[in-house]
C-alpha cells in the first residue's frame, strides 16, 4: 500500500464493504433488541389470548394503516435517493431526502395523535383506568406503548441520521463514488420500517 | 522488518492527531493507544472491586456486626458484582489486549472502524461514570445483587435505574467493539492470512465478538423493560400487574450465560499463545482449538435456565438443560488436552508467563469440574446459592479469565510498553497469588456444602474457623495484586529496554519493534507460515 510517513497524518483507509457490513453487524443487534420484546409479546399473547384481543380492539387500525403506507413510502424514497446519487443526480437526490423526512415527520405526528386519544382516554401505564382493567389488557397497552415507543424513538434517530446525511448531500461530502454513508443511513431507515411492517399486525390487525 | 527501529518511532511519540499530551491520547484513534486507555480504566475499577471485595471479607472475620451496616453491605456485594462483571471482567480482555493485539497478528494497521473504536472507550467510560454516581445520589447505592432480580429490583428504593442504565451503556460499548473486530477479522486480514492461519487469540476473540453481538442486544432490552417498569408502572414483570419475574429470569440468563464465555474465550485465546510460544512447539490440535472456541460460543446459547434450575421450571425443562450444559465441558475438554498435549515432547522454559498458565490450568479445572456439579438436577438442589456457588464461579473467573489477565499482562508487557520487568519478582507473585487465591476461596466450597448461603451478612459460630481463612487469604490474593501493580509500575520507569522478540513468539506481534510503531507494519507483512511455525525463528534473527 501506501508508504509509511513520520508525522501526524494517519494512514487513509476506506473500505466500503467493510463499512456495510459493520452496518449489516449493527442492523442484526437492532433485531436482536426488538426480538427481546417481541418474545415477551408473544409470551403473553399465549397466556392472555382472550384479553389482549379486547383490548387490540381499542387501538386506531385507520391510523395504523395510514402510518404504515406512511413508512412505507418513506423506504421507498430513501432507496431513490441513493439511486440518484448512485447516477450523480444530487439534485433528485435531495429531493427524495427530504421527502423522506417529511413522510418521517407525518408518521410521528399521526402518532402523537394517536397517543393523545388514547391517554385521554386515560389508558396509559399507572392510570386508575387501566389499573381497573384485567391483566392481559393492561400488558397489552404496556407492550403497546413500549414496543411503539421504542420504534418511535428508532424513527426520531432515524430522522436525525437522514438530517445529517442531508446536510452532508448538499456540501457535497456524499458523491456519485463515495456514497457509503448514505447507503448504511438508507440500511437504517429500512430497519426501522421492517420493524412497523411487524408491529402493525401483531398490535392492529390480529383481533 | 524489525530493522531501522529509532528510538522515536514508536506510538507513544507518533500520533493520530495534531495534539500533544493529553489532547493526543483522549483523541487518538490509533487501536494501541485505545487499548491502553482501557488498560488503565479497567485496572481502575477492577482495583476499587479488589478493594470492596476486601472490605466484604473484614466484615464476614466474625459473626455479628465487624465494620457495616447489613444494607451497606448488601450494596457493596451488588456492586462489587456490577464493576467485576460489566467494568473489568467483560472488557478485561478483548477491549484491552484484544484492541492491542488483534490488528497486529492478523498483520493489520488499525481495526475495521477506529473512530468507532475510540467511541467504544468514550461509551465505557460514561457507563462507568453513571454506575458511580448511582453510589452517591440520594436514595443510597443498589442493593439488589447484580442479577437485578425482580420483582425486587423493581420495587427497592436504591437507585436501580441509574446503576441499570449504566450497565445498559456498558453493553452498547461491548456491542460496538464486537462490530469493529467481527469485521477487522473478515476484512482486514494480511494476505496470505487465510482464516486457518489467523493465531488462535484472534480465533477465540473473534468468537467473542460474536457473542458479544448476538447477546449484549437481549439483556439490553431486558433492563431497559426494567427501568420503564420501574418508572411507568407497565406491569411486564411486575405479578400485581399480571407480569411474569420468571420471564425475566429467561431473557437475563439468556444473555449473561453467554457472557460467561465472553470473559472466558478470550483467556482461552491467550492460553493458546503462550503455550506454544513457552514450548517451542506448534500447538497441537489447531483446528480443533480454533473450532472449540466457535463450538463454546454456540452452546453456550442453549445452556442459559441452569441458572433457574430452582426457580420453577418443568422438570422436562431442567432435564433438558442440565444435558445441555454437560455438553459445554466437551469443547472446554478438546482444549485443555489439547494444550497438554502441545507441551509433550516439547522444549518447555518455565517462565513466569508459562507458570501463570499452568495455574490457570489448574484453577480452571476445579472451577470446570465443579461447574458440573452445578450442572447436574440433584447436587445443583443441594448447594443451590451457597458459598458453593461463589467459589465456582470466582475459580472460573478470576481464577480463569482474572489468572489470565495478568498472564497476558506478562507475555504482552515487553511488547506493549518495550521494558522489561523483574524475572524474580515475577515468579514470587505467581507463587503467593496462587496461595491466596485458594486460601480465598477453597474454603468457600467447603462453606457452601455445609449450607452457608450466598449474600448473607451474618452467619453461624460453626462457620467461622473457615470464613476466617478466607479473610486472610483475600489480605495476600489483595497484596499480590498490588505487588504486581509495583513492580511493573516500577519497570515501565527503571526496566530494561526490552528487545522485540524477547520470548521467542513467532506471530505477527514479535516480528516488529517493541513498542510498535504507528501503524504497526512499514508494509503489510505477507504471511507464508502457519501460525505457530517455530521454524521461523532463526529467518526472523537474521532480519
Amino acid at each position: 500500500m501506501s508508504s509509511h510517513q513520520e508525522g501526524t497524518v494517519a494512514h487513509v483507509h476506506r473500505d466500503d464493504v467493510g463499512a456495510k457490513m459493520g452496518m449489516w453487524l449493527f442492523l442484526f443487534t437492532e433485531v436482536l433488541l426488538f426480538g427481546g420484546m417481541f418474545l415477551v409479546y408473544a409470551f403473553y399473547r399465549f397466556q392472555h389470548q382472550d384479553q389482549f384481543r379486547i383490548a387490540a380492539m381499542e387501538l386506531n387500525t385507520g391510523i395504523g394503516t395510514l402510518n404504515t403506507v406512511i413508512l412505507l413510502t418513506s423506504s421507498l424514497t430513501v432507496a431513490l435517493a441513493i439511486a440518484a446519487i448512485q447516477k450523480g443526480n444530487r439534485f433528485l437526490s435531495v429531493l427524495m431526502l427530504n421527502i423522506t423526512l417529511v413522510f418521517a415527520v407525518m408518521f410521528m405526528v399521526n402518532k402523537y395523535f394517536e397517543w393523545s386519544a388514547k391517554i385521554s382516554h386515560g389508558l396509559f401505564p399507572g392510570s386508575k383506568e387501566m389499573l381497573d382493567l384485567p391483566n392481559g389488557q393492561i400488558l397489552f397497552y404496556g407492550l403497546y406503548y413500549v414496543m411503539t415507543g421504542l420504534h418511535a424513538l428508532h424513527v426520531i434517530i432515524g430522522v436525525l441520521v437522514l438530517s445529517f446525511m442531508l446536510i452532508q448531500l448538499m456540501k457535497k461530502k456524499i458523491t456519485q463514488d463515495n456514497h457509503v454513508k448514505l447507503e448504511n443511513a438508507g440500511l437504517y431507515w429500512h430497519l426501522v420500517d421492517l420493524i412497523w411492517i411487524f408491529l402493525f399486525p401483531l398490535f392492529y390487525l390480529i383481533q | 522488518m524489525a530493522n531501522g527501529n529509532t528510538v522515536a518511532e514508536n506510538f507513544y511519540h507518533q500520533s493520530t492527531n495534531k495534539h500533544k499530551g493529553i489532547l493526543s491520547w483522549l483523541l487518538t484513534v490509533d487501536h494501541k493507544r485505545i487499548g491502553l486507555m482501557y488498560l488503565v480504566s479497567v485496572l481502575t475499577f477492577f482495583l476499587v472491586g479488589v478493594i470492596i471485595g476486601i472490605l466484604m471479607r473484614l466484615e464476614l472475620i466474625a459473626p455479628g456486626k465487624q465494620l457495616m451496616e447489613a444494607q451497606t453491605y448488601n450494596s457493596l456485594f451488588t456492586l462489587h458484582g456490577v464493576i467485576m462483571i460489566f467494568l473489568f471482567i467483560i472488557p478485561g480482555l478483548p477491549a484491552v489486549f484484544g484492541n492491542f493485539f488483534l490488528p497486529i497478528q492478523l498483520g493489520a494497521r488499525d481495526v475495521a472502524f477506529p473512530r468507532l473504536n475510540l467511541l467504544s472507550w468514550y461509551v465505557y467510560v460514561v457507563g462507568a461514570i453513571l454506575a458511580l454516581v448511582s453510589l452517591f445520589l440520594p436514595g443510597g447505592p443498589i442493593d439488589t445483587g447484580w442479577t437485578f432480580y425482580v420483582p425486587y429490583s423493581v420495587r427497592s428504593t436504591t437507585n436501580v435505574s441509574l446503576a441499570i442504565f449504566a450497565a445498559f451503556i456498558l453493553g452498547f460499548s461491548s456491542i460496538l467493539t464486537g462490530i469493529n473486530f467481527v469485521t477487522t477479522v473478515h476484512r482486514l486480514r494480511a494476505p496470505g492470512m487465510s482464516f486457518f492461519k489467523m493465531p488462535l487469540f484472534v480465533w477465540a476473540t473473534y468468537a467473542t465478538a460474536w457473542i458479544q453481538i448476538i447477546a449484549t442486544p437481549v439483556v439490553g432490552i431486558t433492563i431497559l423493560l426494567v427501568m420503564i417498569e420501574r418508572a411507568f408502572g407497565v406491569g411486564i414483570f411486575d405479578p400485581a400487574l399480571g407480569g411474569d419475574p420468571i420471564l425475566f429470569q429467561h431473557l437475563f440468563w439468556i444473555y449473561s450465560h453467554p457472557a460467561v464465555y465472553i470473559m472466558i474465550l478470550p483467556a482461552m485465546g491467550v492460553v493458546s499463545e503462550i503455550i506454544p510460544t513457552f514450548s517451542r512447539r506448534t500447538i497441537f490440535g489447531y483446528r480443533a482449538i480454533a473450532m472449540s472456541s466457535l463450538a463454546i460460543a454456540f452452546v453456550g446459547y442453549l445452556v442459559w435456565a441452569h441458572h433457574m434450575f430452582t426457580s420453577g421450571m418443568s422438570d422436562t425443562a431442567r432435564w433438558i438443560f442440565s444435558l445441555l450444559t454437560f455438553i459445554v465441558a466437551l469443547p472446554s475438554g478438546v482444549k485443555v488436552f489439547n494444550w497438554v498435549a502441545t507441551m509433550y515432547k516439547g522444549s518447555i522454559d518455565p517462565k513466569p508467563q508459562f507458570l501463570w498458565v499452568m495455574k490457570f490450568i489448574f484453577l480452571f479445572s476445579i472451577g470446570g469440574l465443579t461447574g458440573l456439579v452445578l450442572g447436574s438436577l440433584a447436587t445443583d438442589i443441594h448447594v443451590h446459592d451457597t458459598y458453593f456457588v461463589v467459589a465456582h464461579f470466582h475459580y472460573v473467573m478470576f481464577g480463569g479469565t482474572g489468572t489470565i489477565f495478568f498472564a497476558a499482562l506478562h507475555y504482552w508487557f515487553p511488547k506493549m510498553f518495550g521494558k522489561m520487568y523483574n524475572d524474580r519478582l515475577a515468579r514470587i507473585a505467581v507463587a503467593l497469588y496462587f496461595i491466596g487465591f485458594n486460601m480465598l476461596y477453597f474454603p468457600k466450597f467447603i462453606l457452601g456444602y455445609m449450607g452457608m448461603p450466598r449474600r448473607y451478612y451474618d452467619y453461624l459460630p460453626q462457620f467461622e474457623p473457615l470464613q476466617r481463612i478466607s479473610t486472610v487469604g483475600s489480605w495476600i490474593l489483595a497484596g499480590t495484586i498490588f505487588f504486581i501493580i509495583g513492580y511493573l509500575i516500577h519497570a515501565l520507569v527503571k526496566g530494561k529496554k526490552a528487545t522485540s522478540n524477547p520470548w521467542g513468539g513467532v506471530t505477527l506481534e514479535w516480528h516488529i519493534p517493541s513498542p510498535p510503531p504507528l501503524e504497526n507494519f512499514k508494509e503489510i507483512p505477507t504471511v507464508t507460515h502457519e501460525p505457530y511455525d517455530f521454524s521461523q525463528l532463526k529467518e526472523m534473527k537474521n532480519e
